[in-house]
């Protein structure tokens, strides 16, 4: 059953329409994203952690939720915002409604609203925050008065929050074949908020992985002698993430091959002595361009990211090898004395394009590489 | 890379006539390719043989040939213009074929000119199936199981691997002609005959069926670096077993996750690369299992399609320029995206927020011999698009834009009785044209969507979608108008209910509706289409309406006009149209006034929104044009363009106080309320075959007595003749009375009385209001009787009096000062034995405008235009001419081959699509070239066929020894072959179908006949002759239905193709 859902703006400004999922309110950062598919994928991509996503696809639900298209085992969004809610999905692979799962991760969505006018704000005033929420929680007022009383992503490290607990192993490659790989080399990976694309491709192209908390000091990482290290995506601002940051230099020191993506790519950044900013509302879609400096090469790549290195601050030993052809940001750096390298966008796709997957293999043959050595 | 430095001209194939398969589409990506290229410094050469298209435009190109799309003419053109290279990838299957055999007759090598865009291995493994399915298993992508054939023992063998049902597909034909699904032997052996005799290759696909399962498209465009884009996924409502021409489609798509899209993604983007489509769009389709998600790949197109105008249209993504762009050498990432302003390139992948909805329109009405039934061969005319924030909306838009009366998704009850369980059953099973309806009424009837389903395979998603409709109608229907709330109305408007059909289900009218509806502020709003869903701010003028949520309207303050669009393309109602409110909207813009296009139709020039300053994509309804009035407040709106579509919503506008320009609504109604056209012919004293009007049977058979046969009658108040029919006898009268069409007060139908052998002729006049100029006279070869939409006519006349084109002159110019003329008029006359009548005046653009346009090397559209606005013709100094000592033919396409039941004569009802044109130092060149154009083959000697009916008889002693001086040995029914006899010439006899074998038909399939000369009265003997005609065109035979015809045919004996001459428009017109 649906029930009167509210989304406030810290600006004071609200929209009403009809709430799914759980009735509760929640707080966060919000954010647009043009996919036209994958929504199954997004709200369970630990980089939305505090954020709330207003999809401008029409209609969301269709396909329901099924079993091999989470990217972690929960919803780390804060809320959803459709235009068209669809409570009666229809795909073979479907085993429960949006709703149901949005139900069952006590999450709360609002539909009925109109994306497109939201999308216009935030593209002019910037990602806001937002409170959403059922009005047999709390009042429209209270809902404006969560919304500003929010602290903002600015400045919070939320890698700490998403990362796992246990270090665990991965070994499952892509669905549908969803193969199982061996170790092949040691190949740790950071977990900053992980999606599990990620740990299926870097299985299928280096054999299982080891995934560990995003504190894992260098000294214990050391240990497994690792032949590479995956630096993952995750939520928040990468600039508190000190701790990340110390490891990846001792890493880069050590010159043990490096593949950063997202948050990944702004940590090995930040780690090479660069900075990163926030941006006025980020790249959130699946069509983004982006070219490869050195062969020219186009790729559309899958985006997911609100803070971004600042190309003008890369110091000497690491050059540009990605831009995107949207607005020219940086999209990839590598270094030119060190193996390693990283994307801003999601070379994992799910949901999105999936051809600069090759980037993958580039980590691949570093790792081999390295092994011989 | 940039543009190649190694080309400076470029010979674009054009798609030559409409044909169903392949309509205006070409026209929208020929005009952009013509464009881009031209803005690029190349030297741009056309060919294309119809002239109502804008790409055949002199504007457009550097040279333009009207001339027939067919290898040794087109060697010709390459002889002349030495092209560096060929784009044959904008013609659609014409040009792509054409360029194929230029390449296997070797005339690309001898002239040193190179394929771009696609090269033949392409083609060739895009299109000849068995090579396809090797392709895909090489990229380990699974086609359907099947197998070629190349006779009837090969189709056999491969339908006993298959089993049934099997769908059999010929290769190389448009929109899958002469394909079909076979449920048993009996079916599978008659479509394969046909399918082998149609392919150019004798060649068969036969594929298991994949009924039921999900149908795709993905819209790809590459680049010679191999950057490759989906601009739009499309996903069609009726699945697989419909020609996706025939199919309702939906993009972008809605029922897959983001893992199955990516698959078929990828697989698209193998595709392109195996097949070597190394630059431009591609459409690739496929097919899901909706049980378990199994993907097969059906085909590809390497060249932009129908579904690709669609596409552009559904993103503002244009193709078909980006397309020709790369096929030059330039990269995706090198173009700009135009739609935000150059703020992007157009190296991405559209992402669109809204739903767009295309359902196709048919035209079975015109063919009742035909089956309505939708199966793999393309059927369909025309098609409608629409935009909502949601697919009921985009779907009930789509609805109303159909022109067939619909105000959404309307049931088929009759008298309040729905249609039967059984009719339902069957009819969502063996699917035809209403389908979608008979599935509400299923609903409405109670029927549970696991039924439905299981008997259309219609998604879920779709059903429950439509369902929802028909909940809230029927709460409507309980709904007082007085308890109507404005959350309630804002809920259902968002939902895509016309004000029209929500005042139905209340028992009121729309106007109370829209008067309740704008006293509680629920108003529309407009959207734009921009490409990205928002991300970008953007300056695209191309919008949509929907409801809930801010405007971007945005309106200027500038002074503007209105130009409404024809919609949908239909037989009668066609690209000529959409022609002229391209001039139209062009002749606004250059008198300095913001022009604004509203038009529904995916395929045409006009939607593009590089057009018009703006671009309204919506239902050419009351409703909708009424909203963009309020809103854009324009100085008038031109409807005079539009065919009937907008004239439909002269009244309604008029009473809305909206400025119509141009000639008043008065004049329209003088020229179409027959009691007042008659007042007007007595005022002016002209002459009209003497007519009556009649109200029911008794007063039609009484006023037939009085006007004596034979007589045409139709209904009132139609378009391209629909309903119209020529009677001989009270019997046949009677007939037509009980079966063909419904009398009443409200009805009434018209009787004229039918001049035998008079000649047809169309005069197009335009008026300022002072000065009144004639456009052109055209002299139609086939006699008066045939509709005019349907026979070839000459411009200038070539056998008319310069005294009978004098009287026709004067009375032109008397009717369009008598009704005050603001813009275009056209009247037919008929001329018998130097007498001249009048038979119809419209006061508005015709049909025939482009072809005199292209004649005179002047728009008469746009002069039009112009004088509507205040500048008069002699402000702008326009005088019609025709450049000397030529002539221009026109001649009509027929759909017959789509339609094998359908008896292939011309008649008073209008069949025809399309239309070419032929040019020439004389009549007779002309007229060969049109109907090489046409597609049609005059054997040039051999045996002729002769079989007249009495009335035609004396037409023998002049036609005989012309025909038998041509080089032709004559065979004639017993009737013909006598008085031949007696005229004292060779003849044999042959038997007649109804009297015993060996018979005609036996020596037309048997290929003894060159040409058929065949002219018949009374529906009895047509109904017997009908096997002559349909063999004839079946084997390709020349077949002339009238004896003007027969007579235009000798003229072109008289022109040798050796001897062809081909000059460009612009070299006939400096």
């Amino acid at each position: 059953m649906s029930f009167k859902a509210i989304l406030a703006f810290e600006d004071g400004s609200v929209f009403y329409g009809k709430g799914f999922g759980k009735e509760k309110y929640d707080v966060g950062e919000l954010v647009f994203n043009t996919s036209m598919t994958g929504y199954q994928e997004i709200v369970t991509d630990p980089s939305y952690k505090k954020q709330i996503i207003t999809f401008t696809h029409p209609h969301i639900g269709n396909t329901g939720v099924n079993n091999e298209d989470n990217e972690s085992k929960t919803i780390h969004a804060s809320g959803m915002v459709v235009k068209n809610f669809c409570d009666k999905p229809s795909n073979w692979r479907s085993k429960a409604t949006l709703g149901e799962f949005l139900k069952k991760n006590e999450v709360i969505g609002i539909a009925d609203v109109d994306t497109r006018e939201i999308t216009t704000i935030l593209r002019e005033k910037g990602a806001m925050n937002c409170c959403i929420a059922s009005l047999s929680v709390i009042s429209d007022k209270e809902a404006v008065a969560k919304a500003k009383a929010f602290e903002g992503l600015k400045g919070m490290d939320l890698a700490q929050v998403v990362s796992t607990d246990k270090e665990y192993k991965w070994n499952e490659g892509v669905w549908p074949e969803n193969g199982k790989f061996n170790d092949e080399y040691p190949v740790i990976a950071y977990d900053y908020g992980i999606k599990e694309n990620i740990l299926r491709l870097l299985s299928e192209h280096v054999g299982s992985v080891k995934v560990v908390n995003a504190k894992t000091p260098f000294e214990e990482i050391i240990k497994y002698n690792p032949k590479g290290i995956f630096l993952s995506n995750g939520p928040g601002d990468p600039e508190p993430c000190d701790y990340a940051i110390q490891n990846i230099k001792k890493f880069l020191e050590n010159k043990i091959p490096i593949f950063g993506i997202c948050l990944g790519h702004q940590l090995l950044a930040l780690a090479g002595g660069a900075n990163t900013y926030k941006m006025k509302f980020g790249h959130h879609g699946a069509n983004h361009p982006v070219q490869d400096m050195a062969s020219k090469d186009v790729f559309i790549t899958s985006q997911n990211h609100g803070f971004a290195v600042d190309e003008n601050t890369l110091p000497n030993n690491i050059k540009v090898t990605h831009v995107s052809l949207f607005d020219k940001s940086l999209q990839g750096i590598e270094f030119i004395d060190r193996p390693a390298f990283s994307f801003q966008g999601h070379p994992e796709a799910s949901p999105g394009p999936q051809e600069i997957k090759i980037l993958f293999e580039k980590f691949s043959s570093m790792v081999k590489e390295y092994a011989k050595t | 890379m940039p543009k190649r430095k190694d080309i400076s001209s470029i010979l674009i194939i054009g798609a030559g006539p409409i044909i169903i398969g392949q309509a205006c589409e070409f026209d929208y990506s020929g005009a952009q390719a013509c464009k881009a290229l031209k803005e690029e410094g190349f030297r741009v050469i056309l060919v294309n043989s119809n002239p109502a298209t804008i790409m055949t435009d002199p504007l457009l190109a550097d040279a333009t040939y009207i001339e027939p799309i067919h290898w040794e003419s087109v060697e010709k053109i390459i002889e002349k213009e030495k092209p560096d290279a060929i784009l044959p990838t904008m013609g659609g299957q014409t040009a792509l074929n054409t360029a194929l055999t230029l390449d296997k007759k070797g005339v690309l090598k001898k002239h040193n000119v190179v394929l771009i865009g696609a090269n033949r291995t392409a083609i060739d493994k895009a299109e000849d199936r068995q090579l396809f399915d090797e392709t895909m298993q090489s990229i380990n992508l699974e086609t359907p199981v099947s197998g070629i054939a190349h006779s009837m023992s090969d189709a056999l063998e491969v339908q006993e691997k298959i089993g049934f049902p099997c769908i059999i597909r010929p290769s190389f034909t448009m929109g899958g002609t002469g394909g079909g699904i076979a449920y048993n032997i009996s079916e599978f052996k008659s479509i394969c005959e046909k399918g082998l005799e149609l392919s150019p290759t004798n060649e068969l696909l036969i594929d298991e069926s994949l009924i039921g399962w999900k149908e795709y498209e993905m819209e790809v465009v590459r680049d010679c670096e191999d950057n490759c884009i989906i601009v739009c996924s499309i996903e069609n409502l009726d699945p697989m077993g419909i020609h996706t021409g025939d199919s309702t489609t939906i993009a972008p798509a809605q029922t897959l996750t983001d893992k199955e899209y990516q698959i078929m993604r990828n697989a698209s983007f193998k595709i392109l690369r195996e097949i070597g489509v190394d630059t431009g769009g591609s459409n690739v389709q496929f097919a899901i299992n909706p049980d378990n998600g199994k993907m097969v790949v059906i085909e590809m197109n390497p060249r932009v399609s129908r579904s690709s105008a669609l596409a552009s249209k559904a993103t503002g993504f244009p193709i078909a320029k980006v397309a020709a762009l790369l096929s030059v050498g330039y990269t995706l990432d090198e173009l700009k995206n135009d739609i935000t302003g150059g703020l992007t390139p157009a190296s991405f992948e559209p992402s669109i927020d809204y739903i767009v909805t295309k359902i196709p329109k048919f035209a079975f009405e015109k063919f009742p011999q035909a089956s309505p039934k939708l199966t793999t061969q393309m059927k369909s005319v025309g098609e409608v698009m629409s935009i909502g924030s949601n697919f009921q909306e985009s779907f009930q838009k789509a609805l109303c834009s159909m022109e067939e009366g619909l105000n959404g998704l309307n049931s088929l009850q009759n008298n309040g009785s729905f249609p039967s369980d059984d009719e339902i059953k069957s009819e969502l099973t063996i699917p035809g044209p209403k389908r979608i309806f008979y599935v509400a009424d299923a609903m409405r009837k109670g029927w549970d969507l696991n039924k439905i389903y299981s008997l259309t395979k219609i998604d879920y998603w779709f059903l429950d979608q439509i369902k929802e409709l028909i909940d809230i109608e029927d709460e409507l229907k309980e709904t007082n108008i007085s308890n109507l709330s404005k959350e309630y109305l804002q809920n259902i408007k968002e939902k895509g209910f016309s004000d029209n059909r929500i005042a139905e289900l209340l028992n009121t009218n729309e106007s109370k509706i829209r008067q309740i509806r704008k006293k509680n502020n629920v108003m529309p709003i407009f959207r734009r289409v921009d490409t990205c869903a928002a991300e970008f701010a953007t300056s695209t003028c191309y919008m949509y309406s929907s409801y809930g949520g801010s405007c971007e309207s945005n309106p200027t303050k500038n002074k503007k006009i209105l130009v409404l669009g024809s919609g949908p393309n239909r037989i009668g109602q066609g690209i000529e149209f959409d022609y002229c409110c391209v001039h139209a909207s062009m002749a606004m813009q250059e008198e300095g006034y913001e022009s604004i296009m509203v038009n529904c139709n995916p395929e045409t020039v006009s939607t593009d929104y590089d057009v018009s300053n703006r671009l309204y994509f919506e239902p050419i309804t009351a409703e909708k044009i009424l909203d963009i009035i309020d809103i854009e407040k324009p100085e008038g709106v031109v409807i005079q363009f539009g065919g009937q579509t907008p004239l439909k919503l002269a009244d309604i506008l008029s009473e809305n106080g909206v400025n119509i320009l141009g000639t008043n609504v008065d004049a329209i109604d003088r020229s179409e309320d027959r009691e007042r056209f008659q007042e007007l012919v007595n005022k002016l004293n002209l002459k009209q075959p003497s007519n009556a009007t009649a109200k029911n049977v008794e007063e039609a058979l009484a006023k037939a007595d009085e006007i004596g046969f034979p007589i045409v009658v139709r209904p009132s108040y139609v378009l391209g003749g629909r309903a119209m029919q020529l009677v001989n006898n009270l019997k046949e009268l009677n007939q037509y009375l009980n079966e063909a069409v419904e009398v009443s007060n409200s009805k009434p139908i018209l009787l004229d009385s039918y001049l035998t052998d008079a000649i047809e002729v169309d005069v197009d006049v335009v008026s300022d209001g002072k000065n009144i100029e004639i456009g052109g006279i055209l002299q139609h070869i086939e006699q008066a009787g045939i509709h005019s939409g349907d026979s070839a006519c000459s411009l200038p006349p070539y056998s008319l009096s310069s005294k009978v084109q004098d009287i026709m002159k004067e009375q032109a110019i008397d009717i369009a000062k008598e009704l005050k003329v603001i813009g275009l008029m056209n009247i037919q006359y008929a001329v018998k034995d130097e007498n001249v009548f009048i038979i119809e005046v419209n006061p508005r653009a015709s049909r025939t405008v482009p072809f005199i346009s292209k004649a005179i090397g002047q728009s008469l559209a746009k002069v039009a235009s112009k004088a509507m606005i205040g500048k008069s013709l002699i402000q702008q100094k326009f005088s019609s001419k025709l450049p000397k000592d030529l002539s221009f033919v026109k001649e009509a396409v027929m759909p017959f081959d789509k339609f094998p039941l359908v008896d292939p004569i011309l008649g008073p009802e209008m069949k025809s699509t399309g239309e070419v044109m032929g040019i020439g130092p004389n009549f007779g060149e002309a007229y060969a070239k049109a109907q090489k154009g046409a597609n049609k083959i005059l054997r040039r000697s051999g045996v002729v066929f002769i079989s007249v009916k009495a009335s035609d008889k004396k037409y023998l002693d002049k036609f005989v020894p012309e025909i038998i001086n041509a080089g032709f040995e004559i065979v004639a029914t017993s009737g013909t072959s006598k008085y031949i006899q007696k005229l004292g010439f060779n003849v044999k006899t042959i038997n007649k179908v109804t009297e015993g074998r060996p018979h005609i038909v036996d020596s037309l399939l048997n290929n003894d006949i060159d040409l058929v000369i065949n002219t018949t009265e009374g529906s009895q003997s047509i109904e017997d002759s009908a096997s002559i005609r349909q063999s004839a065109l079946r084997n390709k035979i020349f077949c002339t239905t009238t004896m003007f015809g027969a007579f235009a045919i000798i003229d072109a004996f008289k022109s040798k193709e050796e001897n062809w001459t081909y000059s460009t428009l612009q070299e006939i017109n400096n």
